[in-house]
Order: C-alpha cells, then structure tokens, then sequence
C-alpha cells in the first residue's frame, strides 16, 4: 500500500464518491439483487427438495463433480511439462510458445470446443473424452502460468543438492521440486477445477447429446422447460460447491505456503545434446498440442465430404442450404448481432470497470472493497449471472427481460473484472512521487489526479475495451440464456451449426469459429501489448 | 566414517560460457583422505570447478575419476560427490532432521533408522537436540551446520565446501573452522575446499593451491569474467 504522502495531498473524498457512484450502482442493480433474487427463488415451495430428489439432478452432479476431477487431473499431468520447459529453458521460440497458450486460453469457449471437435476422430468427437481433452487444452495455460511462475524461482541449486545427496531425478521430483511446487499446484487445481466444474460452452460443442454439467443443466431448465425454481437451486448448489473449494484451497495454501528464499534464477540454454533434444521435443510437441486442433478447424472449414469446398465461407450470407430452404441461422446476422453486442457490452464496462478503477486506485482502503466486489461476478458463473438478470428484470416496473441492452449488460459484467485488472496494475504502478511533485507546483489534490493519473489512464482504458469487446464476442453462457430468437450470437450460431448435419452447416460452423478465433485472438494479443505488459508477463 | 578413504582427479578440464572460457584446462588430483583448498580470485571459476567434479555442470572437455574410476559421464546422484553449497540449499519444507537424513532416505534406510544417524550426525556437528526445528529460523552458523551434517550423512567418496565458512561473523567463523578441521580429519574425508581467505584455508586443509596455478595455460578471458560467485 502506498504510504506516501500525508492524508491531505489524497485525492478528495467526494472525488471518490463520484467516482464510485455508478459502478456501485450497477454492481448492485445487475449482480448482488439478481443474486438475492435466485437465493429467495430456491428458498420457495419446496423447491430445493423437489429439484435434489430428482434422478436426473444426481446423474448432473455427479457428472459435473468427475469430468472436473478428471479434467483437473490430466490438465496438471500434461502442463506440468510445458511448465518445467518454460520455467528452466531459455530456447528459440520461448515468447512464441508462451504466447500461444495464453492466446488458446483466452479464445472463447466454443472456439475451444469447435478446434477439438474439429482434431479428434469421428469416434470419440462427441463424448466425454472429448470434454476432458478439450478442458486441458484450454487450461494447460494456467498451469505454464501458475506453477511455473514459482517454479522459475525456485533454486536449481536445491536440485542440485539433493543429487549430491544421492536422489535421481524422479527422487528430486517427487521429494523436493513437487512439495515445494504444492502451494502453485494446489492453486492451479482449484483454479482448473472451478473452470471445468463451471464449464458451459465446451460441453454444449463437444459433449454427447445429453451430457449436462450444473451449468448446462440449468440453461436447459430456465429456458428449455421453463423450470426455473430448479434451475435456481442448481446455481445456488454450484454457488456454495464453488466457495467451500475457494475456501479450502485458500486454507491449504495458508498452511503451505513455505518461506523460500525466492529468487529470480537464470533460465539456461541447453548445454547438451541430450538436453536440446528434450528441449526441441517437448517444445514442438507442447506447440503442436496448441496449433494442430486450431488448424484442424480452419481446414474443417473448407472440407466436404467430397473434397475440398469454399462452401463454408461462401454461404455465410443467409442461411440457405439450397434455393429456397433454410435452417434458421444466419451466420451474417449473427455476426451482424454480435458486433453491435459487443459494441455496447464494452462501452459499458469501460465505463464501470474504468471508473472503477480510477476509484479504487484513489481511494485506498475502502478501494479494496469495491476491488473485491467487481471480482465477484468472476467466481460467479456465467449463465448464473444471465439467469439472475433474467429471472429479477421480469416484472413491471424492471420488466426489462426485452430491452435490448439486458444481454448487453450481462456480458459487461462479465467482462467487468477483467477491465479492472486490467488498469488498475498502471495506475498503481504510478509513482506516487508524481502527484507529490505536482503538489510542489501547486496543484491542489483533485487537479493533480486530474492532470496526472487520468492522462495515465488512457491507454489501460483503451487496452480494456479491447478485452471486453474479445469477452463479449466469445461470451456464450450469459448470453445463451439471455438472448431471445433471432439475436443469435456467433457463439450461438456456431454451437447450432455444428450440431446440425450436413457438410456445408459443419463447414459454416467451423468458419464460423475461425472468425471469432482470429478476431477475440487479435484483440486479445493487441490489448495485453497495449496495456504495456507482455504477452508472457 | 567410509570405510577407506578416496582419491580424487580431475582431468584437463575446459568449461566455457558463451564467449569466456572459465577453465582452461584445470587438472587438480586429491590423494585418498588429503583435505586440499583452493584460493583464487573471486570469479575465477572455483566454484564451478567444484560443480564439474559434482557433475552439476558439464564440462566442455576434460574428465573427472573417483579411485581411478572415469565418472564423468555419471549423473550427480550416482558420483558419490557430497557438497555443502554456499548458501547451503537446505530444503525449506523439512526440518532439521529430515534434511539430514535425506541421503538415508533415498539410500532407503528404513524411517526409524534414518533418523538415529541423522540425529548422530547432527550431536557431531553441534546441533544435538535441534532436529525438530524449521530451518528457516536457523542462525547463519546453524544453517552451516545442517548443510554440513547433510552431506556428511551421506558418507560422500569426495566432500566439496563451497566457501562454507563465508558470511558468518569472526568469532564463529574461527569456532566453526576448527570444527570442520576437526570433523575433515576423524572422519578421513577426502575434501576439496573453495575459500579466498588463506588463515581459513591454512587452518583446514593440508595444502592450498591456486586456481591459476592449475590451469594449463591463462584463457585470454580468464579472470575477467565475473558472472560467477
């Protein structure tokens, strides 16, 4: 915390209230009430008996509860590799590397899922194989980050000793690097876990017709069957599943967590032949994991049964399958919808999420709170945070269930935490010292942020427009339950597309996805650069 | 506490970095039981040195024998090479005792036992009675000992001392020389110790060399590379 400075050179406090007014406001409006509303939605009618009693309600549980155990799993056993790649090895094509899972990891969803559907053989390409090889696609990221962020500072020279004291490699492994790697294991576990546990648009894109986490259960009941008390309790259930994790992995790792002499080591070249050949392999075989199912989905794209076709991208304007005959997708009108989606969903959370920002920043302590508040809807699902608005804006005077700003709204509070995080590490990168200085020239408090921290603020700003605009694109669970017959979203589009048969509607879905790819994956990359960090930061 | 002492001999050995050659074809031999320190310059490469006979780093060129035996090519845990590093490398998430008896462990020294030794060899270097302790609250000189303890518990064939004694305050420093002197000599270890500081190097080994004395000839860039150390 920045302790500099005398409590009167602080920004004013009715500077902050001003700034704090509407993020408050909105956080309160479109999350904590539509929370409240689902709390008292399950408390009615015997409501949570009669949705636990049911077979079906068991058979999600306990499905959601295993693919996420097993996701988690071989999500650590396959990122593991890359992490120790990354984390010890200087190499060629390091930065790439890096670049490319994080790219995978913030591409939508059912991008995702399209790639994987697109690689994997008829045989398994809808089933529960599918899902878990799809979640550790998507996640092998957030182990390369987690544990190898402290796996690069871990001493080599602890390795070392342990072999002079006689442990191989899988002795050091197993009785030194892992147990000290425990508090970055178990955090990445969690953090994969609740991703998985929580997964929507994958299951929807790869799973066997009928294969239902909580999550996909309850966009089916709130907007399938109209069931809406039950679907209600299933977010309750995911609710307090999600923070009894949180809460234990927050325990552990207190308990964990050893005093290491942390320090940053020096990653190496290979020195020998050996070496560079374990370098070179794992380095290939971690980027042909990444690349092969996003260029499978590309050449999906143009494939037919009979040969290669530009079919897919030819008839993305209107949905016809032949003269006359549609399916009721229009791929253009969805990008059409998902452009002027995306337009407002990232103009209002710029606008909570930088407002936000400069308060939290300015104020300090009571910063910290608003901080953890705008976080939340992160460690709330997506479709949770859709059926909370849909089920509280439904009567008059808030009967706001048509207007068209609700889906909007619902995808700028998802992307609202990540705008935060987003401008809130420059601002507080500001050397203090600077509005001291301005101080010194004359400048009272509220003029000296005015001229000092919001020019800083611009291009975080812009950087976070960026991020909500790629969020907003991708986003499929908020927006699934949401969003009303004829306002489908790319995502939309491209999960129905590659449900249908037919070669041209899989070729158009598949094109589809490559769009939405290219364009979350561009905005992504140039936001995280505009933002003045790295890719691999 | 081997049965019989070992000797020592490294060979011709070349280590370079990018553009510096460290070691220029060092050859250093240590009798069976012969304590040897070696002095030199900050930076001029004893360190990594010691991490060659360690099987740490790699060498360019140049072999190592232990009794006679080439062992270059073996991996650090098969050499029987024990060494306390500078800043010792204890592992932070074991106790006092358990990191003594990490060699017992991967040797497979049953649980009970193990920790019998470890504690023997803790009570000889001084710290009986401290084996529950973490060793992050150890003082500078504990610390030192445990590393010591550590790898002494392995009944290394050859004991390499990083600049064990650097760091620590005069008194102790001086305390601490004349037990490891001490400890070197009962147990017939054969050690090679890396120091800058001649009293310390006269007081523990039976000879001191310099680093630039073993080399075959003066790399031109030697001695200006100051990345290690």
């Amino acid at each position: 915390m920045d302790r500099s400075g005398a409590r009167v050179n602080r920004p004013p406090a009715w500077l902050i209230a001003a700034l704090a007014a509407l993020p408050v406001a909105a956080l309160a409006l479109f999350y904590l009430w539509p929370l409240g509303t689902l709390f008292t939605e399950t408390l009615g009618a015997g409501a949570v008996a009669d949705t636990l009693r049911r077979d079906t309600t068991r058979e999600v549980l306990w499905f959601t509860f295993w693919q996420a155990v097993a996701s988690t799993g071989a999500t650590l056993a396959v990122g593991l590799i890359p992490a120790w790649l990354v984390a010890r090895y200087e190499f060629r094509g390091r930065g790439s590397l890096l670049g490319a899972l994080t790219a995978v990891f913030v591409l939508p969803t059912v991008v995702v899922g399209s790639a994987v559907l697109a690689v994997l053989p008829a045989s398994i390409e809808r089933s529960t194989w599918a899902i878990i090889i799809a979640h550790v696609l998507f996640n092998i990221a957030v182990v390369v980050r987690l544990v190898g962020a402290l796996w690069e500072r871990l001493p080599t020279d602890l390795s070392a000793a342990a072999a002079t004291l006689g442990a191989g490699p899988l002795d050091t492994m197993r009785h030194v690097t892992l147990p000290l790697l425990r508090p970055a294991l178990l955090a990445t576990a969690s953090a994969v876990f609740v991703l998985t546990f929580t997964s929507f648009g994958v299951i929807r894109v790869v799973g066997a017709p009928g294969t239902r986490t909580i999550e996909v259960e309850v966009w089916r009941r709130a907007t399938q069957l109209g069931d809406i008390p039950g679907a209600s309790v299933l977010t309750i259930v995911q609710l307090l599943v999600l923070g009894l994790v949180l809460a234990a992995t927050g325990l552990l790792q207190r308990r964990w967590t050893a005093a290491l002499d942390l320090a940053p080591t020096r990653r190496r070249r290979s020195r020998t032949r050996r070496e560079q050949t374990v370098v070179t392999t794992v380095g290939l075989a971690t980027a042909a994991v990444l690349v092969v199912p996003l260029a499978a989905m590309v050449v999906a794209s143009f494939s037919s049964p009979t040969g290669w076709t530009t079919a897919g991208w030819t008839n993305l304007d209107g949905g016809e399958i032949r003269p006359g005959l549609r399916v009721g997708i229009d791929p253009v009108a969805a990008v059409t919808t998902s452009v002027r989606f995306a337009a407002w969903a990232a103009l209002f959370a710029v606008l909570i999420g930088g407002l936000a920002s400069l308060a939290i920043t300015a104020a300090q302590r009571a910063g910290r709170l608003l901080d953890i508040g705008l976080t939340l809807p992160i460690a709330t699902s997506a479709v949770t945070i859709g059926l909370g608005l849909l089920i509280t804006f439904d009567t008059p005077p808030v009967d706001w269930r048509a207007e068209w700003w609700l889906v909007p709204v619902g995808q700028a509070l998802v992307a609202v935490p990540f705008v935060v995080r987003t401008i809130v590490p420059t601002l507080r990168a500001l050397d203090p010292q600077l509005l001291a200085a301005a101080g010194t020239l004359g400048a009272n408090p509220s003029r000296a942020w005015r001229e000092v921290v919001l020019p800083m603020a611009w291009r975080p700003l812009l950087a976070g427009a960026g991020i909500a605009v790629a969020i907003s694109l991708g986003e499929f669970g908020a927006t699934s339950v949401l969003s009303r017959s004829g306002d489908e979203t790319l995502p939309i589009a491209i999960e129905r597309l590659l449900g249908r048969t037919g070669a041209t509607l899989q070729a158009q879905g598949y094109a589809l996805a490559t769009i939405l790819a290219l364009v979350t994956g561009l905005l992504m990359i140039v936001a995280e650069r505009g933002a003045g960090r790295t890719i691999d930061g | 506490m081997s049965a019989r002492a070992h000797s020592m001999h490294a060979a011709d050995i070349v280590v370079r970095f990018a553009d510096t050659t460290v070691l220029d074809r060092v050859t250093l031999r240590i009798d069976a039981g012969a304590v040897v320190a070696l002095v030199g310059r900050s930076g001029s490469g004893k360190s990594t040195l010691l991490r060659v006979i360690a099987g740490i780093i790699a060498a360019d060129a140049g072999r190592v024998a232990i009794d006679d035996v080439d062992v270059t090519e073996l991996p650090t845990h098969r050499r029987g090479v024990g060494m306390v590093f500078q800043d010792n490398q204890l592992f932070p998430h074991r106790s006092v005792v358990d990191n003594a008896a990490f060699a017992l462990q991967m040797r497979g020294v049953p649980k009970r036992d193990r920790r019998t030794i470890a504690e023997q060899w803790l009570e000889r270097v001084g710290l009986g009675g401290l084996g529950d302790r973490r060793v992050q609250g150890l003082s500078g000189g504990e610390a030192k000992r445990v590393a010591l303890a550590r790898t002494l518990a392995a009944e290394p064939k050859v004991l390499l001392l990083d600049e064990p004694l650097s760091g620590l305050d005069r008194d102790l420093h001086d305390r601490l020389a004349a037990d490891l002197a001490e400890l070197l000599r009962d147990t017939s270890t054969t050690a090679l110790l890396v120091t800058h500081d001649h009293s310390e190097a006269a007081i523990i080994a039976d000879r001191t060399v310099a680093l630039a004395d073993l080399q075959a000839t003066r790399g031109s860039g030697e001695g200006r590379n100051s990345a290690q150390n």
